[in-house]
């Protein structure tokens, strides 16, 4: 006897539970067939780009100008762009981030860590546009006073900026990681006389690598994802340099600034934002894939 | 005497040393910290002082316009109200049902690891590349020859789903996962059969971390500029989007459009921008922190 209509079966319901399995299993495929369909539109634009652009052109030639005459499409400079900028915010992110994860989880009693990881987090979720608006209107004009060669849009300030965006990621995935290290192995380590960097550095931070070299990686691979920030303080120059004073353009701000127009369907300009998308995507998808490994392989159990 | 004197001076130095290291590596700790908190700080700051001026009801209630004292962001944040609740239409059931399916359903093997790893990897994807999709799939092949889809609300409201899609799965397996298995054992004791245990009792219980999770992901979703551009291109408009199948612009884009304008009173009227959109933001995480405080499942003892 059911005492609970809620439970009562019969062969309706018997049905609907076959049914709803069915349909539960096909929401979980919407996300297989979204990386398909993220592929095969990368792939298939991309294979039209290059019936009409040589692959060597694509990766050996320097000059990117694909909208202006002399036409010519080497995706070296959007790439340099992207690394620079990349690399500015790894500069200032991965340090700072990994010095806070310490911080919160081997010196921060609760108490401040309870109001310090909110803080953090409110960073991690304010839109990109925000911080573009930050590195042009207020970092960009202050770093002139000191830097006077800064150009107005910059590879430096969209970097730094872009590094204060990311310290949220490195500090949280790593600080789960420090988090994970058993107990025990600090306290073996304070009762052999230890100070407490030590115990940070020498035992906790080696227990943890994998899953902090995981947050480094994910973080980076975020960085050179990252696309309203740089198409707003970074510029529209694809710019062949290394130099963080000059305007540099990533690949994503080439996608943003190609989309704005609306370039005819099926035109070579239009097949240039896949063609790059698909660089991008194979850059932040391996990435992101040697993260996961990192963790799987070098996982310390206990 | 001679012995502890020989010890101290032995031990001493070393000591001074490592007691020193730990203050200097102390202080670096610390001023890490500070950096992302004065980072933000100076970022509020700043925006606060550049756009408090310029907030108005007119603001609020006016379109864009060439002239900055008359520029407001009506259609931009009703742009962004719609598809916010559009994205939530596709998003949630799809989303609890991919969890459902992947927390109570799946089996253990290899199509199920594919699964898991894939929506981890979709949820690294730039945002960008998702608006490519979008473009490709929903705008053109599926809108140019039926005139179906196009640059429309329905067209970005699907992109942005896809882009924020993980993220629900992620927060809905998390609440699932949290649901003790002594409710499913007293739902099966009641008689009911999977998906009625399913239905009755787990869901219930999975309720509010489902809708905090789902409310943080829309939250996301409508601060994202890069994949609605690529759907929605640079449109000046000036109406209110009565249908899913119009065009339409939202507030990062609204935003984004004011800060590429030389003239600084754009500049003040993109702070202002900054402040609603950072305001519908702060409201819609405090509801979800309201959610999660809550109903919070208490953890068996």
């Amino acid at each position: 006897m059911n005492f609970n209509p809620k439970f009562h079966r019969n062969k309706a319901s018997r049905l609907e539970g076959k049914i709803v399995h069915h349909v539960f299993f096909l929401c979980a495929l919407v996300s297989v067939l979204t990386t398909i369909g993220i592929l095969s539109t990368l792939l298939f634009q991309a294979i039209g780009f290059f019936t009409e652009v040589s692959i060597w052109e694509f990766f050996t030639s320097t000059r990117w100008t694909p909208i202006l005459k002399p036409r010519s499409y080497g995706v070296l400079p959007l790439i340099s762009g992207t690394l620079l900028v990349t690399a500015i915010a790894a500069v200032v992110a991965l340090p700072i981030g990994l010095f806070t994860a310490i911080f919160l989880s081997e010196y921060a009693p609760d108490k401040v860590r309870r109001i310090i990881k909110p803080i953090l987090e409110i960073l991690a979720g304010i839109p990109t546009v925000v911080y573009g608006y930050f590195a042009l209107t207020f970092v960009t004009p202050n770093l002139q006073i000191i830097i006077s060669d800064l150009l107005i849009f910059n590879a430096l300030s969209a970097g730094l900026v872009m590094g204060v965006m990311i310290i949220p990621m490195v500090s949280s995935l790593s600080e789960d990681a420090m988090v994970a290290v058993p107990r025990s192995l600090r306290e073996g380590a304070f009762a052999l006389g230890a100070t407490r960097y030590e115990v940070s550095l020498k035992v906790v931070l080696p227990a943890a690598l994998s899953g902090i070299i995981a947050a480094f990686i994910i973080a980076i691979s975020r960085a050179i994802g990252e696309t309203m920030l740089v198409t707003i303080a970074a510029g529209a120059t694809p710019n062949m340099t290394l130099n963080p004073l000059e305007s540099v353009q990533t690949m994503t701000a080439y996608i943003v600034q190609l989309a704005l127009g609306e370039s005819a369907v099926g035109s070579l300009e239009y097949n240039t934002i896949f063609a790059v998308g698909l660089i991008l995507f194979m850059m932040t998808f391996a990435m992101n894939l040697f993260g996961f490994w990192v963790v799987s392989r070098f996982r310390e159990k206990y | 005497m001679h012995k502890n004197q020989d010890i101290k001076n032995h031990i001493n130095p070393q000591r001074m040393s490592r007691r020193f290291t730990e203050k200097l590596l102390y202080i670096l700790f610390l001023s890490s910290v500070s950096v992302g908190i004065i980072g933000l700080a100076v970022l509020i700051f700043e925006v606060l002082n550049n756009g408090i001026p310029w907030l108005s009801w007119h603001f609020l209630t006016d379109y864009p316009s060439r002239h900055p004292k008359e520029a407001g962001l009506f259609s931009a944040l009703m742009g962004t109200i719609w598809l916010m609740f559009m994205t939530a239409i596709f998003t949630v059931p799809i989303g609890v049902g991919a969890a459902i399916y992947l927390e109570e359903y799946a089996p253990r093997n290899l199509w199920t690891k594919i699964i898991e790893i894939n929506v981890a990897n979709l949820a690294g994807v730039p945002s960008i590349v998702y608006g490519l999709l979008g473009l490709s799939w929903f705008v053109y092949y599926w809108g140019t020859p039926t005139e179906f889809l196009g640059r429309t609300l329905l067209a970005g409201a699907m992109t942005l789903s896809l882009l924020v899609l993980p993220i629900v799965i992620l927060a809905s397996r998390e609440a699932i996962k949290a649901v003790p298995d002594s409710y499913r054992d007293a739902a099966y004791a009641l008689g009911g059969d999977k998906w009625q245990v399913i239905k009755g009792s787990v869901l219930p219980s999975a309720l509010p971390g489902i809708l905090t999770g789902t409310i943080l992901a829309m939250s996301r979703a409508i601060g994202e500029a890069a994949p609605v551009i690529a759907i929605s291109a640079l449109v000046y408009i000036t109406y209110i989007p009565s249908h899913p199948m119009e065009r339409f612009t939202v507030l990062p884009i609204q935003i984004f459009n004011w800060i590429s304008r030389p003239q600084d009173d754009f500049r003040g009227l993109a702070a202002a921008g900054i402040i609603v959109m950072l305001f519908l933001l702060l409201t819609m995480n405090a509801i979800a922190v309201y959610f999660r405080n809550r109903y919070q499942i208490k953890s068996e003892e």
